[in-house]
């Protein structure tokens, strides 16, 4: 019943995060949520994966598990390893040398991810002064050389000011800034652009993708903007009701979804160009309550291709075509 | 934080009554402080030619002479200043413990927090008069065991305080992001936990000023703080009960020092956590 699933891309290097078969439950009172359930997925150096799913699909809480920052009530099962190394079990000590490192996240709030009684300076310098042992005059260099690398204007100015002080586009960047402060392997940005305004989503996916080609580090891009993610990743991994459903090369996937869900997504990103609608597309229906118990597939209740048998039998990750693998037992042609 | 604070101190400005409560505290302070050098009388003096004299500014004692014919003036002074810092010393020592158990329990939260929570209910179910009495009849009395046991009780409803806010902030996104910048538990309690919580805790503290002078009194009002022939205000108050109907200004002149005292702390207190509840509502 696992659909624990061999790496999608050949991956030339070993990979800078492995996850396998990761299942992430939350104790109720009344029933266990499992909000991640026996995931596989890595990422491949230098390599820019997106995560698209809609709310509590479980995208942002496999990543929580990879960095240690699940709630107490929360049992990460399976396994993560970063750069070869075991991050489920680890210890905190451990957890700490690595993540804010060489494992950074960029969070999606940046009004408040920020500690808003210290200088953009003392935070981004602290990351230094902790992993990399500079002292603070030296960290506070550096950390204004990173801030003209994001295109920060007025670096100096910056490092005095206190976030209050900054707009939201300016956080994201210290944010993105202290994400990449010590050479990270993997950035993992949890919907960077959610809670900014459209202009500044797409300057910010444009430093993201920037930083990520100069930088040379793998990218996770968890967002439920298909649009937003299709411009800068590789490769697309979609989520529903906690599982993978389909994952592809981003072009390919765009292109040609197999899974009806897929399909409907990206029928739903309005375009330009194509005629104007009374409407845009929506999906009917809910996803199902994250303590639903499913037998089939989580997807069969919105599906217009629902059979009997995707109520009854869940279907399986299966690899179709090179590099590409769907969870679907009708999955739209080729 | 600039902001903040400016914010803050532009609320606090625009209430006149705590403004002239500081103000009367401040010119009390300094009287206490300096008072003593304008009118040269011991505490410890007695004048055997004014006992139990009436308060009079012709005469070398203005505020009278006690029953011994020591000068009021002086003893008021001093008592106020042992008072005050009676006040500001246990506030500071219940502070300390307070914000470093307080953040420490609602950061780490789960078991430990538990824990050092039932610690504070067990020590808080105290009878905290009794807690003194035998304190004082096992070490006997001084000065320095008095602070102790004030300060021993007075950080309980702190570190609760403080607690509280911890707990509000330790979700919220910045503390989050500090833990997957790799910071440790220390470095994030003290870095990014206290000084976030540490201005409706200093407020708080401002009200603890008054609350512990009064514990203070009490005990001195009983004979189990300051002893003869040092003074505070409690233990003028208890000479002073004695003859107030033959001298009341023995009584009334300590007393309203005290009640003064007292109820412009706790305007200031108050005018403080309305300028900052204001900011946070």
């Amino acid at each position: 019943m696992g659909q624990t699933v061999s790496p999608t891309l050949s991956a030339p290097a070993s990979p800078a995060l492995s996850i396998r078969s990761l299942s992430v439950s939350f104790a109720r009172r009344e029933a266990d949520i499992r909000a991640v359930q026996q995931v596989s997925l890595e990422v491949g150096p230098r390599e820019c994966v997106g995560i698209v799913g809609e709310s509590g699909s479980g995208k942002t809480q496999m990543f929580m598990a990879a960095m240690g920052l699940l709630p107490s009530n929360a049992t990460p099962s399976g396994s993560v390893l970063f750069e070869g190394e075991e991050l489920l079990a680890a210890d905190a000590r451990h957890l700490n040398r690595v993540r804010g490192s060489k494992l950074t996240m960029i969070f999606q709030d940046p009004m408040t991810s920020l500690t808003p009684h210290l200088q953009i300076g003392t935070q981004l310098a602290e990351v230094l002064v902790c992993h990399s042992h500079l002292s603070w005059s030296e960290a506070r260099t550096a950390a204004h050389r990173m801030l003209d690398r994001v295109r920060v204007a007025e670096p100096a100015r910056r490092l005095k000011q206190y976030p209050h002080e900054l707009s939201g586009g300016l956080r994201q960047r210290v944010m993105i800034a202290m994400s990449l402060l010590c050479e990270p392997t993997l950035v993992i940005a949890d919907e960077p652009t959610t809670a900014l305004d459209v202009t500044i989503q797409a300057e910010i996916l444009d430093l993201l993708r920037a930083m990520r080609d100069e930088a040379g580090m793998a990218l996770v891009l968890i967002s439920h903007d298909l649009a937003a993610v299709a411009g800068i990743a590789d490769r697309i991994v979609v989520m529903y009701a906690g599982r993978i459903i389909e994952s592809g090369a981003t072009a390919e996937l765009l292109r040609q979804p197999r899974h009806p869900y897929s399909a409907a997504l990206i029928n739903c990103i309005p375009t330009v160009s194509g005629p104007l609608l009374a409407r845009l597309p929506t999906l009917p229906g809910q996803p199902p309550q994250p303590g639903d118990s499913i037998e089939g597939c989580a997807f069969a209740p919105r599906c217009p291709r629902a059979a009997e048998r995707c109520r009854i039998e869940r279907p399986p990750l299966q690899d179709v075509g090179s590099a590409a693998q769907v969870a679907c037992h009708f999955p739209l042609s080729t | 934080m600039n902001a903040r604070f400016h914010d803050f101190a532009h609320r606090l400005r625009a209430n006149p009554g705590a403004l002239f409560a500081l103000a009367i505290i401040v010119a009390l302070t300094a009287l206490t402080v300096f008072g003593p050098r304008i009118n040269p009388n011991g505490i410890e003096t007695l004048d055997w030619l004014h006992m139990a004299a009436a308060p009079s500014l012709q005469s070398a004692h203005w505020f009278g002479t006690d029953r011994l014919g020591r000068d009021l003036y002086a003893r008021t002074l001093e008592g106020a200043r042992v008072s005050l810092s009676i006040g500001l010393v246990a506030s500071a020592v219940s502070l300390l413990i307070g914000i470093g158990y307080g953040a420490v329990a609602g950061y780490v939260g789960g078991r430990t927090d538990h824990l050092m929570m039932r610690i504070i209910e067990i020590l808080s179910g105290l009878p905290l008069i009794f807690f003194v009495i035998f304190l004082t009849v096992i070490f006997g009395r001084n000065e320095s065991l008095l602070f102790f046991s004030i300060g021993a009780v007075g950080w309980l409803t702190m570190a609760r305080i403080v607690r509280g806010q911890t707990l509000s902030i330790r979700r919220r996104e910045f503390i989050e992001a500090a833990i997957a910048s790799g910071a440790g538990t220390g470095r994030i309690i003290f870095k990014h936990v206290i000084p976030n919580v540490i201005g409706p805790v200093i407020v708080y503290a401002t009200l603890t000023v008054p609350q512990i002078m009064m514990f203070e009194s009490f005990l001195s009002f009983l004979g189990l703080g300051i002893q003869e022939p040092r003074a505070s205000l409690g233990s003028l108050i208890a000479d002073g009960a004695g003859e107030m109907e033959a001298a009341p200004w023995i009584l009334l002149i300590p007393g309203g020092f005290l009640a003064a005292l007292l109820l412009c702390l706790n305007i200031v207190g108050d005018g403080l956590r309305d300028a900052l509840d204001a900011k946070e509502s």
